[in-house]
């Protein structure tokens, strides 16, 4: 039998009900949500069962949404089952003033540095890594760079505000 | 940062008195691009290790926030420089599975051969390099003028030759010109004579083995444990291949064989290229038959047909109104991107280069994350040394063929 999104959306609910929830196959990849207690359970769930082994983590990073208020930042994982060669990605949202998530280093080797990488650019504390410090900007930083409070241009400049790239209305 | 003058505890039977603290790196030669490394040694062994990443941080995720689909390939260009082509394509390819946009099999057929070609040309300048740093200079440069033809069938198709920022959205800027076609020709008839023998000099050379077998090693749970992928992971005996797992430019329409490893040590690194190039060969004459074989109109597609996203040709810009309107919103960057989340993976030279792309119905991304391959696997990096000579590390350096580019984004 080959293990399809269906079965593993099945398998998924069984075990955790309906605390995932949106669930979606945008481009037929399986994504749900899940609550941010939840993410190491799913994750370990994910790789001990027989059936869905997903066992190899293939992407973590964050995006921002400053407009979820109270869940502003989505931790979005990428998990793979080589075997049957299914993925999924699966999102927790946390508040962007109280960002700590568990950490999956346990589980996972290749997250130790997308974490780092992750909380380096979008301030995302995940709880129980072994080395939680920035990657790729210097340590004196005191901001995360990928938050959309944070513009690339300089602010003087209008030619290259939000509304010449099709969203919002501009600051005048 | 951990306090380095605090040595750690030297493992039993050792003859120091204390360790030694080498900073390797960022700019030593032997690191081949920006790489810091802080090794403590027992003598000449290596106790453990502490990688710097970082050096060369250029903020792409951050850039491509403000930029329009077409102009983010420039900095695709920019993360595995051996052989970016092969990121251009994989960029163009997440962008038309976004838009919805369906190429032609021509233009897969023309990808399939500009992403081999350069997965040969990063394939040799890693295995050739993996000789410069045992000591074996020959090779290298030898290989080198391949790599120098490939450029020049770069030059012919885009003009650029490093950086190629190679194809548009929907296809090709322009079809392959006679010159490229013969110098694909000249190509395929001498570059295996001169792989063969680059693989003779090095393959079953004693001191080559001696430097090579069982350093740097990795197992296969350890090294999807650290998510290696690519040349790396089939070294260790894994046949994952995103070619053959989520085919796409219709590498279903291919036969080849994925070549894997059994210890994953160095050794197996080089080995595993090396017969990937052979593949790679005959993926592209595969693709070269497969481009002949069209005829009459089909044989001059290069492109889809995508006025929103794709360049209209010059002299209809010049000559009718819809395309100078094309043209105006397409370099403006005023097609707006259908709102999505999109994640597309390429083999790239050293494994799964993924783009996780979201749009929110604006005219950039709202979000774009690269998944680097190199910068996930140089993880195991300290792992992998750990116990072995300093001389190990450089060869296990060169021939995880890492890329700083890549690596820092």
């Amino acid at each position: 039998m080959t293990l399809t999104n269906e079965i593993v959306k099945q398998k998924l609910i069984e075990k955790f009900g309906d605390q995932l929830t949106n669930w979606e196959e945008p481009y037929s990849f399986l994504t749900f949500t899940a609550p941010k207690d939840l993410n190491i359970k799913v994750l370990q769930f994910l790789y001990d069962d027989e059936t869905l082994k997903f066992r190899f983590l293939t992407d973590l990073t964050a995006v921002h949404y400053p407009d979820r208020k109270g869940e502003e930042i989505a931790v979005v994982y990428h998990l793979h089952n080589l075997e049957d060669n299914v993925r999924l990605r699966f999102k927790v949202y946390t508040d962007e003033e109280k960002t700590e998530v568990f950490t999956a280093t346990a589980l996972y080797e290749t997250a130790n540095w997308l974490e780092r990488e992750t909380y380096d650019f979008l301030g995302v504390h995940f709880i129980g890594h072994p080395n939680l410090k920035r990657i790729m900007n210097v340590e004196e930083m005191d901001y995360f760079p990928l938050r959309k409070q944070y513009p690339l241009e300089d602010q003087t400049r209008h030619d290259k505000d939000d509304e010449m790239f099709g969203r919002g209305g501009s600051i005048f | 940062m951990s306090d380095y003058s605090q040595h750690i505890s030297l493992p039993k039977g050792s003859l120091e008195t204390q360790t030694t603290t080498l900073n390797l790196g960022p700019t030593h030669p032997a690191t081949h691009g920006v790489f810091q490394n802080i090794i403590e040694l027992d003598g000449e062994r290596i106790v453990s290790a502490e990688q710097t990443v970082g050096y060369i941080h250029r903020a792409f995720e951050k850039i491509a926030e403000r930029r329009p689909l077409y102009q983010i390939t420039v900095l695709t260009d920019r993360l595995n420089y051996c052989s970016a082509p092969l990121n251009n394509m994989g960029w163009h390819m997440t962008c038309e599975k976004l838009l919805g946009i369906k190429t032609p099999k021509r233009v897969d057929y023309l990808r399939v051969i500009i992403m081999e070609l350069s997965r040969i040309t990063d394939h040799l300048i890693c295995n050739s390099i993996v000789g410069v740093d045992s000591g074996a200079f020959t090779g290298f440069l030898y290989v080198m003028q391949y790599r120098e033809l490939v450029y020049e069938i770069y030059e012919e198709i885009c003009g650029a030759r490093l950086t190629t920022n190679m194809g548009r959205i929907g296809g090709f800027e322009r079809n392959f010109n006679d010159i490229v076609w013969q110098k694909l020709d000249k190509f395929l008839v001498e570059f295996p004579k001169a792989w063969k023998e680059f693989e003779d000099l090095f393959m079953r050379n004693r001191i080559f083995m001696d430097r090579l077998i069982g350093t740097g090693a990795i197992s296969a749970e350890r090294a999807l444990n650290y998510g290696f992928t690519g040349p790396n992971l089939r070294a260790a005996g894994v046949d994952y291949d995103v070619r053959v797992h989520t085919p796409y430019s219709s590498y279903e329409d291919f036969e080849f064989t994925i070549p894997v490893g059994t210890t994953g040590d160095n050794y197996d690194r080089f080995l595993v290229r090396g017969q990937e190039v052979w593949q790679s060969i005959s993926i592209i004459k595969q693709a070269y038959e497969k481009v002949k074989q069209f005829k009459g109109a089909e044989a001059e597609v290069y492109h889809a047909d995508a006025p929103e996203y794709y360049l209209p040709e010059k002299e209809l810009v010049y000559t009718t109104i819809e395309s100078l309107i094309w043209h105006f919103k397409i370099v403006m960057g005023e097609s707006d991107i259908p709102k999505g989340e999109v994640y597309h993976s390429v083999e790239g030279a050293n494994g799964e280069l993924g783009f996780y792309l979201i749009s929110d119905g604006g005219r950039t991304p709202y979000r774009l994350h690269f998944r680097r391959p190199s910068f996930i696997y140089y993880q195991a990096f300290s792992e992998l040394i750990k116990g072995n000579m300093l001389s190990d590390a450089i060869m296990t350096m060169s021939s995880l063929n890492l890329i700083a580019g890549e690596l820092d984004a």
